[in-house]
């Protein structure tokens, strides 16, 4: 075992195609360099680069929050921070951790970089409302930051700033107001998002690149972005009735003026669940791939699985009430039924990813690793999550550390799915590849850190603890629970450590060549990092894995039974 | 108790590898049969209400199935990882369609679907109904603390964050709750009834809670509802209904002028909260 990167053992073949005489140094010379190049570029891919590593940040940041979260939480009386800062921490915690760093990650960081070289495209269908997105992003995140520099500190009403806490009474400062506006920032930056990905992926495919040829991943954020052009609208029409609620004296969310405070509950979860997979279905994207490259198969059950991800996007928006059955104005067995229903898609996809691993050779890099350790953890926050769509289990549960580990479990699933897809696209994206070794050693902390972190708090919620509390009574059992808890937050945060030391020892030392895993997918085809307009030549499209059958062309997929499809029909080339 | 069901040997001819996979099969069933006896609890109480004894049986079911689910997943995903591992350099079977192996992945979680929701509908038509009652009592949260008010017998007990009230409550008889709030929303929990509600400003929440056992609970607010949101605390105490008429007449005549006062307040907010909403003209 070296400590470097585990060469496959069959390495790619050297494809006998000849060159396109493209000359590459005509290609280098696009625009201005350095920071210059950050600032104006309207390439997908440094825009991409500027997302993850805007993303990453605001991980690190929002996981430096967690820490001071748990710390505060190992004794029951803990005194680090006041009532007031512990509500601010938590607040900002999820809104960084949901609206700056998952979702971004998600569907603009990989997705911006990948999406287009997938389907054969030379950049997003609209270049600069892309970088207009980043931008509004960016600003975004320095306006909801900018918060605990303010008068009265951050918001500090929760992530989900419930009317009528969030008015201008309950929560005077102007940290809040900034709140609002980095979402209404974020949220159009994410809309704008929203519209590139569908255009790009219905007017920029390669020939030969139908619908049904496209890669998961790329299935997987187009179902995104539509949720995005169906959810985030609602909350950014949602945050304007705050604001006018806060300070132009409507009564939308205030009893007083014959408004009606659950309405911001409708509003927020009608975007807030569809935003569950909004976040989530890259993250299953970005694990697809990575599977079936380390299990050298294709994806089981492909088409299935695109059906299953339609079906989950149908059904999360009409699932927005299992946030509050307590509220007990909501029409119970409706919102219930709905809600279970996604346990099928969900699961199919579970069987689908089994299916792609089962009779494969699995090549266990760090990436293949850490989506392994997607599978378990999503499985865990996946198998709790069917709890609480069943109203008198929520009952039970609703607001406390229960509900708090199931969504934590998700998380940490679709962080290990992030990482997973840094391992084995990072290469593509700057050239070269992350130490194995390094890896691997932040895959086991990562790993058992979140177990660690997640579990005990599932045995609080049942034992009664309610989240969002900074101190809980002596006479509980909940210390030591919690004091495992915080273990396993510090083991998360060396993972994140190790991560950051593999970036700085990996700088520019491994090449990785254009095809480092024996990649299926287009991406795979070009250069690392890929030129300008990303393709210098393509191969002909007839699955999902044009690179796959271009170097292996006795490996195509098996058709099952006897559906035999004419695969050149819709050839145009 | 019985073993699990196997067919005798020399009886069935199969294939070996039936046998075996036969014998997987037999171990859920066995560990069902074993649990026959103790159901354990997976992490939860029984608690102190008739509702939260049938959440508590509708939770171990519901935790049986996720377990047996899991421990399937887990195996299917460790059998990969154990033995499908890279051995050599071929490239393995292209296979990508198995339609009735898709089939049963999918309809079976459709009827396990199905089966979970008809358990939740029956746990729930019987957690939501509000018989009639004889004994209410009004439940009033604020910023930060709770009001319970006797509106038979004028009695109201009042108590801010750490000072803990206690709701007092007959055993054995349903006890008709309505749940208001003056400001913000809150989170009416108590841990051993397995129950929670959201107290809504401008909404009146209904609920019977039917107490079996006799004890003290703690209770607290779930929803974030400000400050000092970690500090609203109240108790329960569940007493015998001779000790519970007792204890009110003594609150009622200890306090009859205090009462009669706060009498003409609370007769009408203990339908709608008549606190002003704090909003008001507060931009």
């Amino acid at each position: 075992m070296t400590d470097v990167l585990d060469p496959p053992i069959v390495p790619p073949i050297v494809p006998p195609m000849v060159l396109a005489p493209i000359e590459p140094a005509h290609e280098e010379q696009h625009g201005p360099t350095g920071i210059l190049k950050w600032i104006t570029s309207t390439d997908h891919k440094v825009i991409g680069m500027s997302y993850t590593v805007t993303a990453t940040i605001m991980m690190v940041i929002g996981g430096a929050f967690a820490e001071i979260i748990r710390a505060q939480l190992t004794t029951p009386n803990g005194t680090l921070v006041s009532f007031a800062q512990y509500n601010e921490l938590f607040t900002m915690h999820g809104s960084v951790m949901i609206y700056l760093f998952a979702g971004p990650f998600a569907f603009a960081a990989l997705a911006n970089i990948i999406v287009p070289i997938q389907i054969g495209a030379p950049d997003m269908a609209f270049p600069r409302l892309n970088a207009l997105s980043y931008w509004l992003y960016l600003t975004g995140s320095i306006t909801m930051l900018s918060g605990f520099f303010v008068a009265g500190g951050a918001a500090n009403f929760g992530w989900v700033a419930y009317a009528p806490l969030s008015n201008s009474t309950n929560t005077p400062g102007a940290g809040a107001d900034l709140w609002i506006g980095a979402l209404l920032l974020t949220g159009f930056s994410a809309i704008f998002t929203g519209v590139n990905i569908c255009a790009t992926v219905f007017y920029l495919r390669a020939p030969g690149m139908t619908m049904f040829r496209m890669p998961i991943f790329t299935w997987n954020l187009l179902v995104t972005a539509i949720l995005i052009l169906l959810a985030f609208p609602v909350l950014t029409a949602g945050l304007i009735m705050l604001y006018c609620d806060r300070h132009f004296g409507t009564h939308i969310f205030s009893v007083a003026g014959g408004g009606v405070p659950v309405l911001w509950q409708h509003i927020f979860w009608f975007w807030g669940h569809p935003e569950v997979y909004i976040l989530a279905l890259p993250f299953f994207g970005m694990v697809t791939e990575i599977i079936a490259v380390f299990s050298r198969k294709p994806v089981f059950g492909y088409k299935g699985m695109i059906f299953a991800t339609l079906s989950i996007g149908a059904l999360s928006l009409g699932v927005w009430a299992h946030h509050m059955f307590t509220t007990g104005v909501v029409l119970l067995p409706f919102f219930s039924i709905m809600s279970l229903l996604i346990a099928v898609p969900t699961g199919i996809k579970m069987f689908n990813w089994i299916g792609t691993m089962w009779r494969g050779e699995i090549w266990f890099s760090t990436a293949m690793l850490m989506a392994v350790g997607f599978l378990v953890t999503f499985l865990i926050g996946g198998l709790t999550g069917i709890y609480l769509a069943s109203p008198p289990l929520d009952f039970f549960t609703h607001d406390t550390y229960f509900v708090v580990a199931h969504f934590h479990s998700i998380v940490m699933a679709l962080v290990l799915g992030g990482m997973a897809g840094l391992y084995y696209w990072g290469p593509k994206m700057t050239g070269y590849l992350l130490n194995e070794t390094i890896g691997k050693i932040q895959f086991w902390f990562l790993f058992i850190g979140t177990q660690v972190f997640t579990l005990p708090m599932y045995l609080l919620g049942l034992r009664g603890m309610p989240r969002r509390v900074a101190v809980y009574p002596l006479h509980t059992s909940w210390q030591y629970l919690n004091e495992v808890s915080t273990v396993g937050a510090v083991l998360i945060g060396i993972s994140t450590i190790a991560f950051v030391v593999n970036v700085a020892y990996s700088w520019k030392k491994y090449p990785a060549g254009d095809n480092p895993w024996d990649g299926q997918t287009l991406e795979w085809f070009t250069t690392s990092p890929p030129p300008h307009h990303n393709f210098y030549r393509l191969p002909q499209i007839r699955s999902e894995r044009p690179t796959w059958d271009y170097n292996h062309p006795g490996h195509t997929a098996a058709e099952h039974g006897h559906h035999h499809e004419p695969h050149d029909a819709e050839q145009l080339t | 108790m019985e073993p699990p069901a196997l067919t005798p040997r020399g009886v069935s001819q199969r294939t070996p590898r039936w046998r075996r996979v036969r014998r997987i099969a037999a171990l859920p069933i066995a560990a069902l049969a074993l649990a026959g006896c103790t159901v354990p609890t997976f992490g939860a109480v029984p608690g102190a209400t008739t509702s939260s004894k049938s959440v508590y049986h509708l939770w171990q079911g519901f935790s049986i199935g996720a377990v047996l689910i899991g421990v399937l997943v887990l195996l299917l995903i460790l059998w990969s990882v154990i033995f499908h591992r890279r051995k050599s350099a071929n490239i393995p079977k292209q296979s990508q369609y198995h339609i009735p192996l898709e089939m049963t992945y999918t309809i079976v979680p459709i009827l396990i679907v199905f089966g979970l929701f008809v358990a939740t509908l029956v746990v729930e038509n019987k957690e939501v109904a509000n018989p009639t009652t004889n004994v209410t009592i009004n439940v009033n949260a604020f910023q930060w603390g709770w009001k319970f008010t006797y509106p038979d017998k004028n009695v109201v007990v009042v108590g801010q964050t750490t000072q803990d009230p206690v709701m007092v409550m007959p055993v054995d008889t349903n006890v008709h709750i309505n749940l208001t709030s003056s400001d913000v929303i809150h989170g009416f929990y108590v841990h051993a009834f397995n129950f929670s509600r959201y107290a809504l400003p401008g909404v009146l929440n209904q609920f019977t809670l039917f107490a079996v056992n006799t004890g003290t609970y703690n209770g607290q607010c779930t929803q974030l509802c400000g400050l000092y949101h970690s500090l609203m605390f109240f108790r329960v105490e569940v007493v015998p209904m001779t000790q519970y008429n007792a204890w009110l007449s003594s609150k009622a005549n200890a306090a009859v002028a205090q009462a009669a006062e706060n009498a003409t307040k609370q007769q009408t907010s203990s339908v709608v909260p008549t606190k002003p909403y704090k909003s008001q003209g507060g931009y």
